[in-house]
């Protein structure tokens, strides 16, 4: 009974820590491994800890195998879990750094995607005259009548399968709409003319679309005239003039969305309460940001529970992997544990000490497992589709965050696979031990 | 067989340690299992043999672009065409965003081409007779306690009637059974009128989603499907056509390449595991070596000892393997049901136990093979000593 009850408080001490330990921000984690140090250091329990670690880690080399389950082990689940996470992140990024607060974008009422919505020539003119809109030089308003049709292009990792490429036919104002879209290579295209740039993305994943080539769209030829960067969800697309892209795909001078400057976030609210309110449209009308937000909210969200998902199932193998090292690990030591607490050690440097050996084993696995997925799928390239079942072309990101939140995963294992074997050797009757074997 | 209790009891040595093992070949599977799952939901339907003898017209620019009306009666005069029928993404929710269904408007001739639906001729006629009637597929109905002659709103998430209002009532006419080799998720769709959808809708242009070709003979797709495509050649529509097989392939390639994905995880889990019930044996069989060499001593063949430890790694995996795959087959319907149709899950189907069977006898023999060996190669003298 007393034992089951021990067992059951120690379970408890896991479970509250394991709360307050996935709500710790990194400078407090610091401070705590800067107070123990310390401990290490200066006090006289610290001390005597450090020498039992330090008689356990000198016996590390003699048992490498077991020691490796544990490292390698907690490197695996570090790894899946940060390259997941890592590619959720990167897909959330894309998307969310096209969009800004002070641009707007006006689609017909109800149709949730560009790819559903029209907007006829009125629509257009109507929504540019719209107040809240910045103005150039000229008094003319900064918008940009959008429409995208997908073309079939061949992937260059598969040559035989067509991928759908979105084609986005932009207004003259379109570069001062997007400003964070630059050529760097070549040049802009000519409006008028059958001309197309590509973004950076897009000429990476698919095939033939390198700067003079020509592409076939609508039963013509169309010359791709530069490349341009712009770090987000636009990089996945070929950028041409909007009304040569309309009347190649005989749309006439229709568009499927006005993407607008305004002169400020605030003019927001104005700007759409003005268009919600004109009898002649009949269109909805969100920031950029929301737009984009809302599509990769779903997609985002069911790859962020799938990695963790994945995660927590391979951290209880795991776990129950360091368990069964560190058990094994306590047992070979038991007549060395034992003689030091003949000789006076009481509990806590043992349990610190063994806790610590795992832990260390746990953080090393960890930054192992962190490292290779940083090494491997940091800016790796990925597809799926976007709102406009076109491709929306994203890069894994491994950021520090991430790094960090794996580290801290193992550190958890760490510490539930040492602290079970620890207490087991503190808590070893000495007479029983030191007679075994 | 007559030493299965010798090998358990050897197994069951250490009970602390084997269940530790147990359980991390248990989550090893669990995700096994998982996985294939996934994997298999995002293939099924693209390897079927009604699929080679469907065809899918869509616009060749994209699934979203509609195609005319009109296009049906030149299709259905190409030789070789047996039915054309066609379907519009309706994108319905029921009550809340999050509660997906699984919707098309289809045209009366489309249930001909579906070979998955399996109706009464009672449900057809009835189906044929109600303007805002809708069927259903059996999971579907059960999962909302849908019952037939009950009225529905279902929310479109794309279209808005002519009020504006993007609510559309529906009446259930029918309760559809699939077929016994359809894919899954097959039991899981929403069928309306398309004329109700065509009419109804603020933005109707008599436009068609895709359409779905039936053929009188599957050795006809490559020419049907040039006919077809040659019948748009240069219009402002221009179609793309493929056999029901490739178009379900190539729609799940566009998310991502799952299976790669699943690979790349189960290679960094199994090669964890194999890691992890290594070492587990080898400490094992290093703990019993006088034991081993007592068993040598009355008589055990060196063959037989090895026979003895690597039906003990085997063993162990089994029993990991088994439970975990049992637990995921569990798990698998209650994600799906539990993501409210978001994710579909099919159940861990024979193909995945054979294949988890597999891996759980060659990673046993993998695990075991070492310790094994050093078991067989053990002299009796120098084990009994200690040496």
């Amino acid at each position: 009974m007393k034992k089951f009850l021990f067992g059951l408080g120690l379970a408890a001490i896991v479970i509250v820590w394991l709360v307050v330990w996935t709500a710790l921000p990194w400078f407090v984690v610091l401070g705590l491994a800067i107070l123990l140090a310390l401990w290490l250091l200066a006090a006289r329990t610290g001390r005597r800890t450090l020498s039992v670690t330090r008689v356990g880690m000198s016996t590390l080399t003699q048992r490498l195998g077991s020691t490796a389950v544990i490292v390698v082990g907690i490197a695996g689940v570090v790894g899946v879990l940060v390259a997941l996470l890592a590619m959720g992140d990167g897909l959330t990024a894309t998307l969310q750094q096209t969009g800004s607060n002070d641009t707007a974008i006006v689609l017909r009422g109800g149709s949730g995607a560009e790819s559903n919505s029209v907007l006829t020539r009125d629509d257009i003119d109507v929504i540019e005259q719209a107040p809240g809109i910045a103005r150039d030089a000229q008094g003319k308003p900064i918008a940009s009548a959008e429409l995208v049709v997908v073309a079939n292009v061949p992937k260059k990792s598969d040559p035989k399968t067509d991928s759908n490429v979105a084609i986005r036919g932009v207004g003259d104002e379109a570069w001062t709409v997007w400003p964070n879209v630059r050529i760097i290579q070549g040049r802009k295209f000519t409006p008028g003319m059958r001309e197309l740039v590509v973004g950076e993305g897009a000429e990476r994943q698919f095939a033939g679309l390198d700067v003079g080539k020509t592409l076939r769209l609508g039963g013509q030829d169309w010359t791709i005239v530069g490349v341009f960067a712009s770090n987000d969800a636009h990089g996945s697309e070929l950028w041409g003039d909007s009304k040569s892209v309309a009347s190649a795909y005989r749309r006439g001078s229709s568009a499927e969305s006005v993407t607008a400057r305004l002169t400020s976030p605030k003019a927001f609210d104005k700007f759409k309460a003005s268009l919600m309110g004109d009898p002649r449209v009949k269109v909805d009308v969100s920031t950029t940001r929301d737009y984009f937000n809302k599509q990769s909210e779903g997609l985002s969200k069911v790859i962020r529970i799938v990695g963790i998902t994945i995660g927590v199932i391979m951290a209880i193998g795991a776990i129950f992997g360091a368990l069964n090292t560190m058990y094994a690990a306590v047992a070979t030591r038991a007549r060395e544990i034992a003689t030091l607490r003949a000789i006076g050690f009481r509990g806590t440097p043992v349990v610190v000490s063994v806790l610590l050996e795992t832990m260390l084993l746990a953080l090393i696995g960890g930054i192992v497992g962190a490292v290779i997925v940083w090494l491997v799928f940091n800016g790796y390239t990925a597809s799926t589709v976007g709102g406009n079942f076109s491709k929306v072309v994203f890069q894994f990101r491994v950021t520090p965050e991430l790094l960090w939140t794996g580290i801290k995963w193992a550190l958890a294992i760490g510490f539930i696979g040492g602290l079970f074997p620890a207490v087991r050797a503190a808590r070893l009757p000495v007479t029983t031990a030191l007679r075994e074997l | 067989m007559k030493y299965f209790n010798l090998v358990w009891s050897a197994l069951f040595r250490r009970k602390t340690r084997t269940i530790f093992t147990l359980i991390s070949i248990i989550a090893a599977f669990l995700l096994f299992g998982l996985l294939n799952a996934v994997r298999v939901a995002f293939t099924s339907g693209s390897d079927s043999l009604a699929g080679n003898e469907r065809l899918v017209v869509a616009s060749r620019f994209s699934i979203m672009t509609g195609l005319p009306e009109s296009l049906k009666t030149r299709i259905a005069a190409i030789p070789g065409v047996e039915g054309v029928g066609h379907e519009n993404w309706f994108g319905g929710v029921y009550q809340d965003p999050k509660n997906f269904v699984f919707s098309f408007a289809v045209d009366e001739d489309y249930l001909a081409t579906n070979p998955d639906i399996v109706l009464t001729p009672e449900q057809r006629k009835a189906f044929a007779n109600t303007q805002d009637g809708a069927l259903v597929g059996e999971a579907l109905a059960a999962r909302y306690h849908w019952k037939v002659g009950q009225q529905i709103p279902l929310q479109s998430t794309i279209f808005p009637r002519k009020n504006g209002d993007k609510t559309w009532p529906f009446t259930i006419v029918g309760i559809y059974k699939t077929a016994k080799d359809a894919p899954n998720g097959g039991d899981q769709m929403f069928f309306l009128h398309w004329k109700y959808f065509d009419e109804g809708n603020m933005y109707g242009q008599h436009s068609v989603g895709w359409y779905v070709v039936k053929l009188k003979d599957a050795k006809d797709a490559d020419r049907v499907a040039q006919a077809i495509d040659a019948l748009s050649a240069n219009s402002d529509h221009e179609t793309k056509t493929q056999t029901a097989n490739a178009f379900n392939a190539s729609f799940a390639k566009q998310i991502g390449n799952i299976g790669l994905i699943v690979e790349a995880i189960m290679a960094a889990v199994f090669f964890t595991l194999i890691l992890l019930t290594g070492n587990t044996m080898a400490q094992a069989v290093r703990e019993r070596i006088p034991e081993l060499a007592v068993l040598k001593t009355i008589g055990f063949s060196n063959r037989s000892v090895l026979a003895l430890v690597l039906a003990e790694a085997i063993l162990l995996l089994l029993i990991g393997g088994v439970i975990g795959l049992g637990i995921a087959s569990v798990l698998a319907p209650a994600l799906a049901k539990g993501s409210g149709g978001m994710i579909q899950l099919p159940p861990i189907g024979w193909l995945i136990w054979v294949e988890g069977a597999v891996l759980m006898i060659v990673i046993g023999i993998m695990v075991g093979v070492l310790p094994a060996l050093r078991g067989m190669r053990l002299k009796i003298v120098d084990a009994l000593a200690g040496r």
